[in-house]
This record gives structure tokens, C-alpha cells and sequence, in this order.
């Protein structure tokens, strides 16, 4: 099933959609917003790649994403750092707590996993929250510009965005062809039947790690970006409903999909920036909550999933 | 507890906990229900609470990953939490610790809160009850019955249905319980659940998943670990029994008194 978009004709369809779609977002939408849904969307693929080809349910996702946020923030407020150069060792800090978050989970799996992968992002979480001299604490940090990159002012929001967007596309490019890869097929292999995998003479832990930190890295990368666009950093990016959010964009636009989660995390942000603007003000959850409840209980496959379930029931 | 006998992970756990210190709130402050009658009615009202959401929704999700079941408990907490604070509003608002239970007392080498010791027996009772009920008595024998083999119980024409249910429902009656007792300590507040769960879900972890007396042993000795680091060292509190469960799972993978199990 996961393979019936990735690779067919259909699927390179979909992609190029879903990219014009990008190219005109900040005109349909305000061009911070656009710069949320395009983070998200590459936090959402790297998540589908843990949980959908790998089969780990990471609960603590917000760790790489708030804390790589975190990191470029404090470079670039404190240290005067630029961006980019904040950015490379902002993501490199995700890799590393996703070698040593990795290496402590990966050896169980399952709803262990979860729990585990939470209660380290939570270790983080309170860092950050102690830490207050440097994060802000429950006021966040903010940066007062992004810079500029080779002479183009990065200030600007839609020229940022179109910055965000190169990147996505690159990131959505390279998970794609991971999963094509070799590679990515063990991986399927060992989330089917581990033992047999196991067997067949693969070293499944280790691609479960490799996994790991990639899809760590690049929920860092997201959220360098995600710090950027906004120019703030806070205790929200490390929160655990932030983990939550994210598996509920991968599951909601379809998981194994990689193209549901980008649809994921764009209806969700959409979705939860007018509800919020309208009428339960800060009350979002309650709406996102219940959509998600719904999702779960009756179609579990996801939007994506479940148009390609309709389109072609024949293939399983 | 849930978890060790259902195979069911409960992340609204901790929003049955804030749920029942609601309800002794707001019974206290409507019909001016006492402490000590809210220990009773709150667990019962939520417990009913939570034994529907189990017949209602929850029961569809047990024959598929119960990765499911998870996710289906989180979008719960969300709704919940969301939904009060929609009721109640996001601020929290104080319950006093009752007359008889206030002022401290001398425990040989020093002043108590008469209140946190009344917690920790309270505490400590109901938990070997709960285990007296689980090891010494038929429905018990039941439960464990059910839990080792479904199949095998449901032939011999006991409805394990019904004993899920049940189970679901004191599980959730005990977190409101001790969302009461927690009440008096903390602000009653929407997110208060929030804190308890992960701390649970670590506690869980540490013991061994799925060992019962392990949860019950090593939340009572992170208890008393964190309250002596509140003393001692009180930034680092929140954080000391994530620590801990770092260490533990790097020398045990499984747990402390967890048995090898991979699912």
C-alpha cells in the first residue's frame, strides 16, 4: 500500500501539485503562515519516514524540532551568529540527540517506544524551562532579523518562504529516494517481520538508528526553519503536544505516504490558524482534537490513504 | 495499571486525574461537598466516564495496532483538557486543604504536613487493596486470567468484555482519586493532568512495563526520592526522574522488574 504512490506515475503527479501548490501559497495565505506549513511539512516527512517505513512511533519529536529552534535562536540573539551558520550547528544538535535519544529507544519498539521517546523529549523540555536565562523561558526568545544570504535580504517573509519552500522540496526529494533506495526497502522489510529480516542477515537495529537520526535531523532542520520564519523560539516547540501534532499531520494526511503528511500539515495548520482567529479563540485543540479522534475511529488510513484505497482497490 | 493488564496505553489518564479534581472543585464550591465525600463521588462519576468512553469508542480500536489506542487517548486529552478550559477557564483556582487535615504534626525527627501523610496512606492503602483484589479474590484471579489469555477465559464463558470495562473503568476511578488527593497540593487547573502522565509514563517505564508491583514500588520510591530532592535540590526536581529512567534503561533495557518482552 505504502508503495502504490511513492515511484508510479500518479505519485509524481501528486508531488508536482503539491509544489505549483506551494509556489502560489503565500499569496493565498499570509507569507508567515505559508513559512509554518512548509516547516511543518518537512517535520511532518521526516516523521513519516520513522513511523510510516520504520514502524517507530516517536512521542517525542518535539525535542529535535524545539530544540534545533531553540539552538539557532540563542546563536543568532546572543551570539550574533548568522543564520546560517546558527542553522548548520542548530541541526547538528538535533543529529546528536538523535544519535543518544536513538540509541537508548531503538531497542524496544512499539508503544514502549513511544513512551520512551516521550519522557526524553521531556527531559529537554524542562531543561529549557529551568534554563530560563538563556531560552526566555515562558516568554521565548526572539531574534530581531534573519540576515541576509548572499546579498538577498531574508527579512522579507515571502522571499524567506520561497527560501523554506527550495528547502522542503530538497528534503521531500531525498526522503523519497531513501525510501526507494535499498535501504528503505530493509527497512520495510524489518518493520513487516523483524525476525525474519534479522535472519536474512540485516542488522535491523542499525537501520532503525540510521532512520532515527536522519529523521531527527531533519525534524531539527524543520524547526531551524520554523524558529526562523517566526524569529522566535518557545516552551511550545518542545512541548509534548507539539510531538502529538505531528503524528496527528502524518496520520491525518495518510502515513507511508510522505505526500499525506505535506497535505497533513498543511490542512492542519490552515485549519488550526482560522480556527483560532474565529470563533473558540485559543480553543484549537478542542477542534483539532476532535478531528483526530474521528480520523482514528473511521478513516485510519488518512486522506491520502484513503483516496488511494478508493482510487485502486485492487492493489493492497 | 491499565496498561499492565489491558495492553492499553491511556494518555487521558492524566486528564481522568485533572478530571477528578475538578469534580471535587467544583463540588466544593456548587453543592459544598465535603473532602472527604469527593474522595468517593469523584472516582465513582469519572470512573462511569471512563468506562463509556471505553464501551463507546476504545472497544472498536482493540483488534488493530494498539498504537491506535494511543493516539485515539491522546486526541481524548486534547478535547478534554480544551473542553474545561472552555468551562473553567485556563487559570487555575485553589482548594484548601480541609480543617482536620491541616497543620502539621511530628513524625520523631520533625514537623509533617499532616495532609502529605494522610495522602501517603491514603496512597498506600488503596494500593494493597488494589493488590489484595488482583491476587486474593475470585474477580481478580479473573483479570489476570483474562489478561494472560483472552481466548482461554472468553471458552470457559466469562465475558472479558465486561471485565475490560471494568478494569478501564477502576483504573480511571483510581486516577481520579488521586487527581482529588492532589487537589488540596496544587491549583486546580485544565493542564494539570499533563505533568502526572508523563511522570506515570516514566515511572511505567522504570518499574518494567507491564510488572504491576514493579509501577507501584518505584512511583512510591521516586515519591520519596523527588520529595527529598525538593528539599534538597529543588531545581533539578522535575527532571530527576527522567535521569533516573535514562539510567535504569541503560543498565536494564527492560525495566527493573520488567521480564524481556518485545512487542
Amino acid at each position: 500500500m505504502t508503495r502504490a504512490l511513492i515511484g508510479s506515475r500518479r505519485g509524481t503527479i501528486v508531488g508536482a501539485l503539491l509544489f505549483l501548490g506551494g509556489l502560489v501559497l503565500p499569496f493565498v495565505v499570509y507569507p508567515v503562515l505559508a513559512i509554518d506549513i512548509a516547516a511543518y511539512a518537512i517535520f511532518a516527512v521526516a516523521f513519516d519516514l520513522l513511523l510510516g517505513f520504520a514502524g517507530l512511533l516517536s512521542f517525542g519529536h518535539a525535542l529535535f524540532w524545539g530544540g534545533a529552534g531553540y539552538v539557532v535562536t540563542i546563536l543568532m540573539a546572543k551570539a550574533h551568529v548568522p543564520l546560517v551558520a546558527a542553522a548548520a550547528v542548530a541541526v547538528a544538535y538535533a543529529a546528536v540527540c538523535a544519535l543518544l535519544v536513538g540509541g537508548i529507544a531503538i531497542r524496544t519498539a512499539g508503544i514502549y517506544f513511544a513512551m520512551i521517546t516521550l519522557a526524553l523529549a521531556q527531559l529537554q523540555y524542562f531543561f529549557a524551562y529551568q534554563l530560563s536565562d538563556w531560552t526566555g523561558g515562558e516568554n521565548g526568545l526572539q531574534v530581531s532579523g534573519r540576515g541576509s544570504l548572499f546579498g538577498i535580504d531574508l527579512n522579507n517573509d515571502r522571499l524567506f518562504y520561497y527560501l523554506v519552500l527550495a528547502i522542503a522540496t530538497l528534503a521531500v526529494l531525498l526522503v523519497i529516494r531513501v525510501v526507494r533506495s535499498p535501504f528503505g526497502f530493509a527497512l520495510e522489510a524489518a518493520r513487516d517481520n523483524e525476525q525474519r529480516a534479522i535472519s536474512l542477515g540485516y542488522h535491523v537495529n542499525r537501520f532503525k538508528l540510521a532512520t532515527f537520526v536522519f529523521s531527527g535531523t531533519l525534524a531539527g532542520l524543520a524547526g531551524v526553519l520554523f524558529a526562523a520564519g517566526n524569529r522566535l523560539a518557545s516552551l511550545d516547540g518542545v512541548d509534548w503536544h507539539t510531538s502529538g501534532k505531528i503524528v496527528m499531520m502524518s496520520i491525518l494526511g495518510g502515513m507511508g505516504t510522505i505526500f499525506g503528511p505535506i497535505v497533513g500539515a498543511t490542512i492542519f495548520e490552515t485549519l488550526e490558524y482560522f480556527v483560532s482567529k474565529t470563533l473558540v479563540g485559543n480553543k484549537t485543540n478542542l477542534i483539532m482534537g476532535t478531528l483526530f479522534a474521528i480520523v482514528i475511529l473511521v478513516a485510519r488510513r488518512g486522506i491520502v490513504g484513503e483516496i488511494l484505497a478508493r482510487a485502486r482497490p485492487r492493489s493492497s | 495499571m491499565i496498561f499492565g493488564l489491558l495492553r492499553v496505553v491511556n494518555f487521558a489518564h492524566g486528564a481522568m486525574f485533572m478530571l477528578g479534581a475538578f469534580v471535587a472543585y467544583y463540588g466544593a464550591t456548587l453543592v459544598h461537598l465535603p473532602f472527604f465525600a469527593a474522595l468517593v463521588v469523584a472516582p465513582v462519576l469519572v470512573g462511569l466516564f471512563g468506562a463509556l468512553i471505553e464501551i463507546v469508542f476504545l472497544r472498536r480500536l482493540y483488534g488493530i495496532d494498539p498504537l491506535y489506542n494511543l493516539l485515539f487517548t491522546f486526541a481524548l486529552v486534547l478535547i478534554l483538557e480544551d473542553g474545561l478550559r472552555l468551562v473553567a477557564g485556563a487559570l487555575g483556582s485553589p482548594y484548601s486543604i480541609p480543617d482536620a487535615l491541616a497543620g502539621a504534626i511530628d513524625i520523631g525527627f520533625g514537623p509533617f504536613p499532616t495532609y502529605r501523610l494522610f495522602v501517603i496512606v491514603t496512597a498506600a492503602l488503596v494500593s494493597v487493596a488494589v493488590w489484595l483484589i488482583l491476587e486474593r479474590t475470585p474477580i481478580g484471579a479473573r483479570i489476570r486470567a483474562a489478561t494472560e489469555a483472552p481466548v482461554l477465559v472468553r471458552a470457559l464463558g466469562i465475558d472479558t468484555q465486561r471485565l475490560v470495562t471494568i478494569v478501564f473503568g477502576c483504573g480511571v476511578a483510581l486516577a481520579a482519586l488521586a487527581g482529588v488527593l492532589a487537589a488540596p497540593n496544587q491549583n486546580v487547573e485544565p493542564a494539570m493532568g499533563d505533568k502526572v502522565i508523563i511522570n506515570t509514563f516514566a515511572i511505567v517505564v522504570i518499574g518494567g512495563l507491564g510488572s504491576i508491583g514493579g509501577s507501584i514500588l518505584t512511583g512510591f520510591a521516586l515519591g520519596l526520592l523527588q520529595t527529598v530532592g525538593a528539599v534538597f535540590y529543588p531545581q533539578i526536581n522535575d527532571t530527576l526522574i527522567f535521569i533516573v529512567m535514562v539510567v535504569v534503561l541503560l543498565v536494564r533495557p527492560n525495566g527493573l522488574f520488567g521480564s524481556p518482552m518485545r512487542r
